[in-house]
């Protein structure tokens, strides 16, 4: 009996998978599926302006919750534009769903008005992918879709439907059980890696656990610090993993890689043992990979076999889901610690103390102008640690991963792998759309901002108020440092202003104002605080900071690119001291 | 004959057959900079599951890389690696050479030396099917040579491992799904 449309099965199915928000715009082909979807109670449909802007708020929606983040669009340029954020989300790991409306069945392969074959375009940026041109199959479709989202190493999935599949009449059958014979993602750990990854902890002396973005993703931030107090081992959190583990807590050495904390840095490169928590030994982490960490062992635990081994040799490997291992690891070594076997870490622990003591983060107040630095590090102080911080890409996403405390997951996002910039607006949006009640600051640069700040529209029309930081250098700040350090200081395209008169365009407060945000400006270190308890206080309406700051402000440390860990400058041309026989 | 060079590695993966399959395991190559040397693709004694062949020109290391990506595509089933000495390896190639009356007879006979089969005879042109693995085919092109090749075609290496096991035994468990919340 076939009773109801395609699209109407879509919407049901979007429905039984638990969609609660869908960001995305209408267009030809998903047309059908937007009749169905106004009548949906369940599903609240949030109209964006550009659909990169949907795929970014769908994935700072799943960030802050854990939740699947869905978005939609039409064929042919609305699924391309999701391309960006698919990318990003495949890069981070993030749990996507991305519905796209394909022209009819019988029209597909002819090059038919706004045909793109987004099934092929997506292939290499999504875990799977799948294009449905038979009504009947679509719930079957969407709960695979959901299914591989969410678990194993979470990623984004596609599904395209075709126009026809929408309109011919079908049934809704959701199915009881789904067959996906190749996809069997291994989340219980083998106990014999456990044991000898436990040997190998209490076996050395220099350990440092490097925890990564699985962490989070795995919700195992209680495992965690419960395994680093019973050991006492440091702890360094790589950019993805920002709030793992409180930056608080005194065994926490901050963020390692190429602009991380020297002790984070040190943590890693003159440690005996490295025990990698769901991160992926990416290259900004390790920087020349030949030269990291040249005296560690490495226990390596990812959910992603492929992730083991991939670019650095790995004594221990253990699949698994970051949670189940560190459970596991929990009960073998308190175990040990009962029957008298403890690890003995201790001139290690106060040798790395020693250097957080000595090289903390730090920068330079201009004689002139305000810094970003500041403004960031009041910002943290100001709005708390249960804020979101959502950052887009650039120095300013990097001063807010050094100058933010973070204590708990899922309250730092940002685009790690894919380094998109545009992210931070959209996402804010769909964070907040997920964590309605947080308080929810985009950090931004005027030159990201640029890219993606007409989703201040969706944000002022749906009723979600975040609240945006311009770290307004009138520059795109950090190829302009790269430049000053690697390219005599010609600055080629960088500066986003005229160069002749000093007129800002845009002037980003009335920006904020023609898209019914509140619109303000700081240029003084002394009236941060005040603009910054300003817009903490409107919680009706979207707020935009436009914090114009000193353009000379660069990110230190910083380890040149394909430059050795040891080659660490904590600020320009000035190198720690690492004092080895404190070891 | 000669043998597989050291670097050489002969997969044997069991996919889902659907639309796309091919393009997501050529894609996978291509990205990831694996190069793929043949890839042969065909029906299984299951309905519905394809298996291919693909020879990968890798060392060790990039090997582990390449199978474990590979098994993170949804609809790759099983991967096997089959070992030269513990699999049967062939190709089939049809190639054409020119022939007068003088040395058809000659190049019949290298023919019957190869266990190869003239399928096609004309005034002066000899086509001829022959199999085996890459080590033979090569032999036997250079034999043929000095006739002059016209025209070859060769396929992809196919590659069953010996004895009695085989490796599509169908394997994994369907996945439970909650149900979904009453319609409304």
């Amino acid at each position: 009996m076939s009773d109801i449309t395609g699209a109407q099965s879509l919407v049901r199915s979007l429905e039984a998978a638990g969609a609660e928000n869908v960001f995305g715009i209408p267009g030809g082909a998903i047309l059908p599926a937007y009749d169905p979807l106004m009548d949906s109670t369940k599903v609240r449909h949030i109209l964006v302006r550009h659909e990169q802007g949907a795929g970014h708020a769908a994935e700072g929606y799943a960030a802050a919750t854990g939740k699947v983040g869905v978005c939609m669009a039409t064929s042919g340029p609305g699924a391309t534009n999701l391309v960006t954020p698919i990318a990003d989300a495949y890069m981070d790991s993030v749990p996507m769903v991305a519905i796209t409306g394909q022209v009819p069945a019988s029209l597909i392969g002819t090059d038919a008005f706004q045909e793109a074959d987004i099934r092929g375009i997506t292939m290499p940026i999504t875990k799977h992918n799948f294009l449905v041109t038979d009504a009947a199959d679509i719930p079957g479709r969407i709960a695979e879709a959901f299914h591989i989202a969410a678990t194993g190493r979470p990623g984004p999935v596609l599904v395209d439907v075709a126009k026809s599949a929408l309109q011919a009449m079908t049934t809704f059958k959701w199915p009881a059980e789904l067959q996906l014979p190749g996809y069997r993602p291994v989340t219980k750990p083998h106990a014999k890696q456990i044991r000898e990854a436990a040997r190998l902890i209490l076996d050395h002396r220099k350990p440092v656990l490097y925890v990564g973005g699985g962490t989070i993703r795995a919700g195992a931030h209680r495992e965690l610090r419960r395994l680093a107090e019973l050991t006492g081992i440091p702890v360094v959190t790589t950019l993805m993993a920002r709030g793992a583990f409180p930056d608080s807590h005194p065994q926490h050495l901050g963020m390692p890689g190429m602009h991380g904390t020297v002790a984070a840095v040190a943590g890693l490169q003159k440690s005996d043992l490295i025990i990698s928590l769901g991160a992926r030994f990416d290259d900004r982490v390790t920087g020349d990979l030949a030269t990291f960490a040249p005296g560690a062992s490495v226990i390596h635990a990812d959910i992603d076999p492929a992730e083991i081994g991939k670019n650095r040799h790995v004594d221990v490997p253990i699949v698994g889901d970051i949670r189940e291992v560190l459970t596991d690891l929990l009960v073998v070594l308190e175990a040990e610690k009962a029957a008298g076997r403890e690890g003995d870490y201790e001139s290690w622990v106060a040798y790395c103390a020693g250097i957080k003591r000595n090289y903390p983060l730090g920068y330079d107040t201009p004689a002139e102008g305000l810094a970003p630095q500041y403004v960031i590090e009041r910002l943290g102080q100001i709005a708390g640690p249960e804020a979101l911080y959502v950052a887009g890409v650039g120095q300013h996403q990097m001063w807010a991963a050094q100058f933010i405390g973070y204590e708990h997951p899922n309250t730092w996002l940002n685009s790690g792998g894919a380094g998109t910039m545009g992210y931070s607006v959209p996402a804010a949006m769909g964070a907040k759309v997920g964590r309605p009640d947080a308080t929810v600051w985009a950090i931004d640069g005027d030159g990201c901002f640029q890219m993606t700040n007409q989703e201040l529209a969706t944000c002022a029309i749906e009723g979600i108020p975040i609240k945006v930081a311009i770290i307004n250098n009138e520059n795109l700040g950090m190829v302009r440092q790269w430049q000053t350090l690697f390219y005599n200081e010609r600055y080629s395209n960088t500066n986003l202003q005229r160069h002749d008169k000093p007129i800002r365009i845009p002037d980003f407060p009335t920006l904020a104002e023609a898209y019914g945000c509140v619109g303000l400006s700081c240029e003084s270190a002394a009236d941060v605080d005040s603009t910054i308890e300003k817009a903490m206080e409107i919680n009706d309406v979207p707020v935009v900071v436009d914090f114009r700051v000193n353009k000379d402000a660069m990110v230190w440390p910083m380890i040149a690119g394909g430059a050795s860990n040891d080659e660490i400058q904590y600020a320009r041309d000035l190198a720690p001291k690492f004092d080895e026989d404190d070891l | 004959m000669a043998e597989l060079s050291s670097g050489k590695h002969t997969l044997s993966v069991l996919v889902e057959d659907r639309p796309g399959v091919l393009t997501r395991i050529a894609g996978l190559f291509s990205r990831r900079s694996f190069n793929i040397e043949s890839l042969a693709v065909g029906p299984t004694e299951h309905e519905g599951i394809s298996r291919m062949t693909i020879v990968v020109n890798v060392e060790e290391t990039p090997l582990e890389q390449v199978t474990k990506q590979l098994n993170k595509l949804v609809e790759v089933i099983k991967i096997v690696e089959l070992e030269q000495g513990h699999a049967v390896q062939r190709e089939l190639m049809l190639v054409k050479v020119g022939a007068s009356a003088e040395t058809r007879g000659q190049i019949l006979d290298a023919v019957q030396l190869f266990r190869a089969k003239a399928v096609d005879i004309s005034a002066d042109a000899v086509t001829i099917q022959v199999t085996g693995n890459s080590g033979k085919l090569t032999d036997f092109l250079r034999v043929l040579e000095p006739f002059g090749i016209r025209e070859l075609v060769q396929s992809g290496m196919v590659a069953i491992g010996r004895g009695s096991r085989s490796i599509s035994e169908r394997s994994g468990r369907p996945v439970a799904v909650p149900a979904p919340p009453p319609a409304g």
